[in-house]
């Protein structure tokens, strides 16, 4: 009976540690520039993507993981500079389409540049399962699991220790104001888009091993990880964690004691609730909106 | 079937000389119209099924067509819509004025095309997997790929063979999986085996081991049945290792490619599944009569394409093969005449299996298309 319990638990901790991942990089965009990333789920799967590639082609996993990091940062700056600058006058509903947008072009440049086919990686400690009472879990899920917490420690470090990260912050709040005291306003979206670009690759790198890797693989990875990120309330990065694993857990909760055919509309009702009587999300700042 | 095509020619040829050219059968092209998903969530089906049927009219024209006519060959890609592919087939119907309609990668988009279809009264040849295409019979349509049906009667006859009566069944939430479940739910009774567990998870799930565990504490369950396509039975295989689960693995022939080896990877050692004669080609018995088409075909689209050959592309050969053939039976592109040989295929060896059509039967394979295979040492390996 508690075997059971806690495999379920386990199933949604590795399935919430993901969606956290995914949602973790909306809070960074979303806190600089209060543009929702929808080409956030596309950084992943380029993350997942390129590092598969290069460790088939027999590079070495740390050497492939660092390379592709750098290139999805690479289209991450692309991105802010091609297509999101260039409309910097537009409101954010603009900005937002815009990137939906550079979602569905990055697909097919992935399509194009890789293929159809899904990719893997070979887990980073092994396929052995750590048994604990009677449940199973894969120490990938551990990885996963670690890397939100690292990412979030150093997210939590950049935005209140650094010069830069408390620049971005200011921009978010007041992007006239922050001009006026000599913040480089400009290239505060580009350090934002190349971050959560950073993020995803992070993300879809650690991912990867669980759940393989497509050219379309970013789409469920976004929406669920908005899902996320909405639910702990847009902007906060424990929020999106917080958020992420909720998420999972109801999902392997409802599938193993209600029913399985519905358990993205229970995950889904849950969301709706909690929106309905905290409309900023668990952990978001009330919003206040001048008439 | 070349030869066939030549003596067809040469017939062609000599009843133009001695009718003088009056009403040369040569020279009039055979127009086949095509709607594929060559791009869109199903364009992994839909690409070879397009390269496939483009590679073999050029090759048909290049051996002198269909009894000295060539083909004219009018693909378009429906994206995976259905609104879109009926669309496009009133279009091949009114525009173009297609002799034959070749197409639907997905049973969604051929449900659509159909319904334009029909009523025009065009020989239509589906390459989607559903029941519903061809049961009820309906007179223009006609189709060449297996039947989830039919993977769970083989899966369930394998099950019977070795002492399996009460199965979990864990399918993905997507058309496939959905087509699959309800088909072993109505398969399962007349083989007697009984579903004590019947567990669903969606396509894209990173995680099934709820649904597993749900599935293995199910009282009495001696084996478990996954039906999936993609990524999802690999992860569900995965999954199942990682619980240390001993009970036997079936899976459907959605999983019947390299890839799923690939990513399942140890995983699915022991794993059995139904795969069309196409897949383990090199395994086929000598006296297998399919042997020389599925060798020859899969040597072919691998040497041109440089990947690996898919039961999809195989479904495109053989439609095309098979209007051709009724195209030289009837001597004619009339419509309905060509229909009426359509129907009158009778064992046409393809990719696919063994095909004999009749009035209430419009596909024509049964159970013997599909052979039992067990994965073992990352190869398929036969096991009927």
């Amino acid at each position: 009976m508690f075997a059971e319990f806690l495999q379920y638990l386990f199933s949604g901790l590795t399935s919430g540690a993901i969606y956290a991942l995914a949602g973790l990089g909306f809070a960074i965009i979303y806190n600089s520039s209060h543009v929702i990333n929808f080409a956030q789920g596309e950084f992943i799967m380029i993350g997942g993507m390129a590092t598969a590639t290069m460790v088939a082609a027999g590079l070495p996993l740390p050497l492939a993981a660092v390379l592709a990091v750098v290139a999805t940062m690479a289209v991450g700056v692309a991105l802010e500079k091609f297509a999101v600058e260039p409309a910097r006058g537009a409101d954010v509903t603009a900005i937002v389409i815009i990137t939906i947008g550079a979602s569905i072009f990055l697909r097919g440049a992935a399509q194009v540049l890789w293929d159809k086919e899904f990719h893997a990686l070979p887990a980073f400690s092994g396929d052995t399962p750590l048994r604990l009472a009677g449940a199973t879990l894969m120490p990938q899920s551990l990885w996963v699991v670690g890397a939100a917490v690292v990412v979030i420690a150093l997210l939590w470090w950049f935005f209140n220790r650094t010069l830069f990260g408390k620049a971005m912050l200011a921009t978010s709040h007041n992007r006239l104001a922050a001009q006026l005291m000599g913040i480089p306003v400009r290239s505060v979206l580009v350090v934002a888009f190349a971050l959560s670009a950073m993020l995803g690759a992070v993300g879809g790198i650690v991912v990867t091993p669980i759940t393989f890797t497509n050219y379309e693989a970013g789409i469920m990875l976004g929406l669920k990880g908005f899902s996320a990120a909405v639910l702990g309330g847009l902007g906060s990065g424990a929020g999106a964690i917080v958020g992420g694993l909720l998420v999972g857990v109801a999902e392997a909760l409802a599938s193993g004691y209600l029913s399985s055919a519905y358990k993205d509309a229970i995950a889904f009702v849950i969301i709706l609730f909690v929106l309905f009587f905290m409309p900023s999300g668990l952990f978001g700042k009330k919003g206040t909106d001048r008439v | 079937m070349r030869c066939l095509a030549k003596l067809g020619m040469a017939v062609a040829v000599s009843a133009a000389v001695l009718s003088g050219g009056g009403t040369a059968f040569a020279g009039e092209v055979v127009r086949i119209g095509a709607f594929l998903s060559a791009t869109g969530p199903a364009s992994f089906l839909g690409e070879p099924e397009k390269k496939t049927l483009e590679r073999y009219v050029e090759r048909l024209n290049k051996d002198g067509g269909i009894g000295g006519r060539m083909i004219e060959l009018v693909v378009y890609d429906d994206g995976g819509a259905p609104d879109k592919a009926a669309t496009l087939a009133k279009r091949l119907i009114r525009n173009d004025n297609v002799d034959m309609i070749i197409g639907g990668t997905a049973t969604a988009t051929t449900m659509a095309a159909i319904k334009v279809i029909e009523p025009a009264g065009v020989p239509f040849i589906s390459l989607a997997a559903g029941i519903d295409i061809v049961e009820p019979v309906k007179k223009w349509v006609f189709k060449v790929a297996h039947t989830d049906r039919m993977a769970a009667e083989k899966v369930f006859a394998d099950m019977k063979r070795h002492g399996v009566s009460k199965i979990a069944l864990v399918s993905e939430d997507s058309g496939f999986g959905k087509s699959g479940r309800d088909q072993s739910l109505k398969a399962a009774p007349a083989f007697g085996i009984e579903i004590v567990a019947d567990e669903v998870y969606s396509p894209k799930d990173p995680d099934v081991t709820a649904q597993l565990t749900k599935a293995r504490n199910a009282p009495g369950v001696q084996a478990v049945f996954n039906f999936g396509f993609g990524q999802g039975p690999a992860i569900v295989t995965k999954n199942y290792r990682q619980l240390g689960i001993k009970l036997p693995l079936w899976q459907s022939h959605g999983v019947a490619s390299k890839e799923f080896i690939r990513l399942a990877g140890d995983a699915a050692e022991g794993v059995r599944l139904p795969a069309a004669g196409l897949v383990v080609a090199e395994q086929l018995a000598a006296t297998d009569p399919q042997k020389p088409v599925v060798t020859a075909f899969k040597a072919d689209y691998e040497a041109a394409f440089k990947s690996e050959v898919s039961t999809f592309a195989g479904h495109s050969y053989d439609a095309l093969q098979m209007a051709a053939a009724a195209v030289l039976r009837a001597g004619s592109t009339d419509k309905a005449r060509v229909r009426d040989e359509l129907e009158k295929t009778s064992g046409y060896v393809g990719t696919a299996g063994m095909v004999t059509m009749s009035p209430t039967d419009h596909m024509g394979l049964n159970a013997s298309a599909f052979h039992m295979v067990e994965i073992r040492g990352g190869g398929w390996v036969l096991s009927d």
